[in-house]
């Protein structure tokens, strides 16, 4: 081995080095770590999964979609949520939206087009247009009010596209009305499908909606997409619903709402949240 | 309490953590990097390798063994993806697709962890640990090599030797990150995080309807993935992910493992070199550099000026409840201020300035604290910058800690410098000059820019986070932004072990009445206005055309 020029000599090195240090950091150490997790945390380490009548029903760090076959919200539970995992909630296939914050323009649906594929042109809603019908929706469902900044009053995203001559609410399609009639001495017109609008100024345009009566985690996905928990105020929203629909006491509903609290650790770390899985299932062993 | 002074306990009780910690643990890797005894593992390894662990290396052959181990590296974690359907535990994945498996295998050994593929979907649980797990230890283990090569270069007298890569990269992996990581996965296990050799496991939810519930030895990665400043998640959505990240007091660990190795290496760098006092100065630029970037990530998100937040009334897109917007911002600004780019909320989706923030964080070169041992070496670099400008200023030779920096230390740090800068503008100008990469960006207008903008900064800088909406998983990309990681990476190693070469070589000059004194805080100022300075002239034009036109639209 002295023998060989050094830069084989290295070579050969390297080839052992990055042997010998698969089997220990890559076979020995995860082997000896899992062994030891299961031994010690084993319900954590396999996923803490929960069982009712003993069948596993999900894990009680992972969040899940209570909606039913058709993707309407079951009433009798205390709705996750929204995620931008597969369909929603799926595990095997995390995501986030990653759209951006001035993501406020939609591209309109042209009815009778088709995509490549041959299915109807869906268009694509911007990230506040989803907002905006988040928000109505669980207005509707909560029976309160799913007004917010920047939304319209059928819920799309108020944004205008300011022209010299004329102003269009462009993720209103014709013939809807706009929400605003003028702008700065401008007729707004509703936005024709398909028509290219790039050219003029945005404006988004804030209205007179107070503080929205549904939550921020109510109207937005999670970097995860599994999101286990929903805010306090999300869960008391809902409480009444899901109070009428079991015919319990809403103060029962309540009390278990603040029992399946988790408040900040040690008091500072991170925010109070509801686990919505358990809670769910603390109201079916009711 | 208010979320605000929550958020802000949270990150007082970060700094104690990390200050108490700062010296023994600091003196600890000075001990390992500088004791003459190898215990017995050690030992055997050496034997196994067929080196020989008391000879010194000059930086010529200490480059040649990293770049040698870096180069199978890349060839053995491209072959195992390859290959992986062949192999135990492919959970029936197919082999990686060639174009991906190249930019992941240069991606893990360059300490990026940039994810141009989805974990869940792509990679089986011996590609994990085997492959990407492994080059997440050895990958830190060699970014420290370089730093303490660096460091002996300042310390040594008319040396021609550095120290010997293999003995670096050995101790490094089995006294310092070895056991911290077996410790701190069992931690995160405690808190919720999977560790299992299952695979998916199907469960019907409350309302009947069908869960895939995944498995996998995911905490013993997650814990080197953060304390090697790594950041490639198990999964897709990294540290967001419950089974990655389950609870708020995980979400502080994480963070304190991503900050851990790095807030104490000047510590190391300052018993190195005999004076404790100068490693305090650098962790000083670290630290002002590093708190004003966390509090600003936190006031522009708790702050949510854009039009989406003001509608939702918080950033909430992309943030998980059990972290919230607070807690976020600060795991973003450390995972961008070091290069580990794991993430726990999606920059994408941030606000205009808070994005920015992020994107601005790297730019610094990843200096405060910066990556494992790529921090120290980077900021050492600026200190030998400033006290090269301090000197013209004055019209002295300028020096730090006893070494001339002359023609050659000034050119080989310069050079250093330019690397990045070159990388991230070229690399971007490329991709916005033409139409088929153009079409990758989800959002359209200054926030598309910022998604190009933020992929090769975050290539070219190691650091491996994402404006996730740009497609990247294209061989176009996956391509350009593999060569931004390769010449991100090695460049500046080779610069540095060149630049340590040649202060070995020197012999120490005394202190005379010029010498500018490094330890004071007047030398943490100037290095901080350096720092800024730079990466402001560099890239002021391109954060006014993404983020900048954006917050101000």
């Amino acid at each position: 081995m002295e023998r060989m020029p050094s830069w084989i000599r290295q070579h050969l090195a390297a080839v052992r080095a990055v042997a010998v240090l698969t089997v220990l950091l890559g076979l020995v150490y995860p082997l000896v770590t899992t062994g030891v997790a299961q031994a010690l945390f084993n319900g954590e380490a396999n996923g803490s999964i929960v069982q009712v009548g003993g069948k596993d029903v999900g894990s009680a760090v992972i969040g899940q979609s209570f909606t039913d076959a058709d993707g309407k919200p079951v009433r009798r539970y205390f709705q996750s949520r929204p995620s931008a995992a597969g369909d929603g909630y799926d595990p095997t296939s995390t995501s986030a939206s990653n759209l951006g914050p001035e993501d406020v323009i939609d591209v309109l649906p042209v009815p009778g087009a088709k995509d490549a594929e041959g299915n109807p042109d869906e268009g694509r809603q911007s990230l506040l247009t989803q907002v905006c019908a988040r928000s109505k929706a669980v207005g509707e469902l909560e029976g309160v009010s799913g007004a917010r900044p920047y939304c319209t009053s059928d819920g799309v995203g108020a944004v205008l596209k300011v022209f010299p001559d004329r102003a269009v609410s462009v993720n209103q399609a014709c013939p809807a009305a706009p929400f605003v009639a003028a702008y700065q001495g401008l007729k707004v017109e509703c936005a024709k499908p398909g028509e290219d609008y790039a050219a003029g100024r945005t404006i988004p345009v804030r209205g007179n909606a107070g503080t929205p009566a549904v939550p921020a985690d109510a109207v937005t996905a999670s970097g995860s997409g599994l999101d286990p928990h929903i805010s306090v105020a999300y869960a008391r929203l809902q409480a009444p619903r899901v109070a009428k629909e079991r015919g319990l006491p809403l103060d029962r509903v309540k009390a278990l709402i603040d029992e399946h609290t988790t408040g900040r650790t040690l008091g500072f770390m991170g925010e109070p949240a509801v686990n919505v899985l358990e809670l769910n299932l603390a109201l079916d062993r009711r | 309490m208010s979320t605000t002074a929550a958020g802000l306990i949270f990150i007082v009780s970060l700094i104690a953590a990390l200050a108490l910690l700062h010296k023994p643990f600091g003196d600890y890797m000075y001990r390992v990097y500088s004791g003459a005894r190898h215990n017995r593992l050690e030992r055997g390894v050496y034997r196994l390798l067929g080196v020989r662990a008391d000879t010194e290396q000059s930086w010529p052959v200490y480059a040649r063994s990293l770049l040698a181990f870096s180069v199978i590296s890349i060839l053995v974690v491209y072959g195992i993806q390859r290959l992986q359907d062949k192999l135990p535990l492919s959970l029936g994945m197919k082999p990686v697709t060639d174009h991906i498996a190249w930019n992941t295998a240069i991606s893990f050994v360059t300490n990026t962890n940039w994810q141009a593929y989805s974990g869940e979907s792509t990679m089986g649980h011996l590609t994990q640990m085997a492959a990407l797990a492994v080059q997440n230890f050895v990958s830190a283990a060699v970014g420290m090599a370089v730093a303490i090569a660096l460091v002996r270069g300042f310390a040594r007298r008319k040396s021609g030797t550095i120290g010997n890569f293999w003995v670096d990269l050995v101790r490094g992996t089995i006294r310092i990150l070895l056991p911290i990581a077996f410790v701190g996965a069992l931690v995160l296990v405690s808190g919720g995080l999977i560790q299992n050799f299952s695979g998916v496991h199907e469960v019907t939810t409350l309302t009947g309807g069908a869960q895939s519930i995944t498995g996998g030895p995911v905490a013993s990665q997650e814990v080197i993935k953060e304390l090697g400043t790594n950041g490639g998640g198990f999964y897709n959505v990294n540290s967001a992910h419950p089974f990655e990240n389950a609870t708020s007091w995980t979400n502080w660990f994480e963070i304190f493992l991503i900050l851990v190795i790095p807030f104490s290496l000047p510590r190391t760098f300052g018993k190195m070199v005999g004076q404790v006092r100068q490693g305090y100065a650098i962790v000083a630029v670290m630290g002002v550099i590093a708190l004003t970037s966390v509090l600003l990530t936190n006031l522009f998100e708790l702050g949510g000026h854009a039009t989406v937040p003001q509608a939702v009334g918080a950033a909430m897109e992309g943030k998980e409840v059990r972290f919230g917007v607070a807690n976020s911002a600060t795991f973003a600004s450390a995972t961008t201020l070091t290069s580990t780019g794991a993430v726990d909320s999606f920059h994408d989706s941030y606000t205009p300035f808070g994005g920015m923030m992020t994107l601005f964080n790297m730019m610094l070169g990843e200096v405060a604290p910066g990556g494992v041992g790529a921090g120290l070496y980077g900021m050492l670099i600026l200190a030998v910058i400033t006290v090269f400008v301090a000197g013209l200023m004055v019209g002295r030779t300028p020096e730090y800690l006893g070494k001339k920096i002359g023609a050659r230390e000034i050119k080989l740090a310069s050079l250093y410098f330019l690397v990045t800068p070159a990388l991230v503008l070229i690399g971007t100008a490329s991709a916005m000059g033409s139409a088929e990469q153009r079409a990758g960006m989800l959002n359209s207008g200054p926030h598309g820019l910022s998604e190009v903008l933020y992929a090769f900064t975050s290539a070219s800088n190691n650091n491996g986070s994402a404006f996730g909406g740009l497609t990247v998983n294209t061989p176009w990309y996956d391509v350009a932004l593999g060569l931004c990681m390769v010449f991100g990476r090695f460049l500046p190693i080779i610069l540095v072990l060149a630049l340590a070469g040649s202060l070995a070589a020197q012999a120490p000059v005394p202190e005379g009445a010029g010498t500018l004194p490094t330890h004071r805080p007047q030398f943490v100022g100037m290095v901080v206005g350096v720092t800024i300075i730079l990466v402001a002239l560099t890239f002021l034009p391109a954060l006014a055309l993404g983020p900048i036109a954006e917050g101000l639209s």
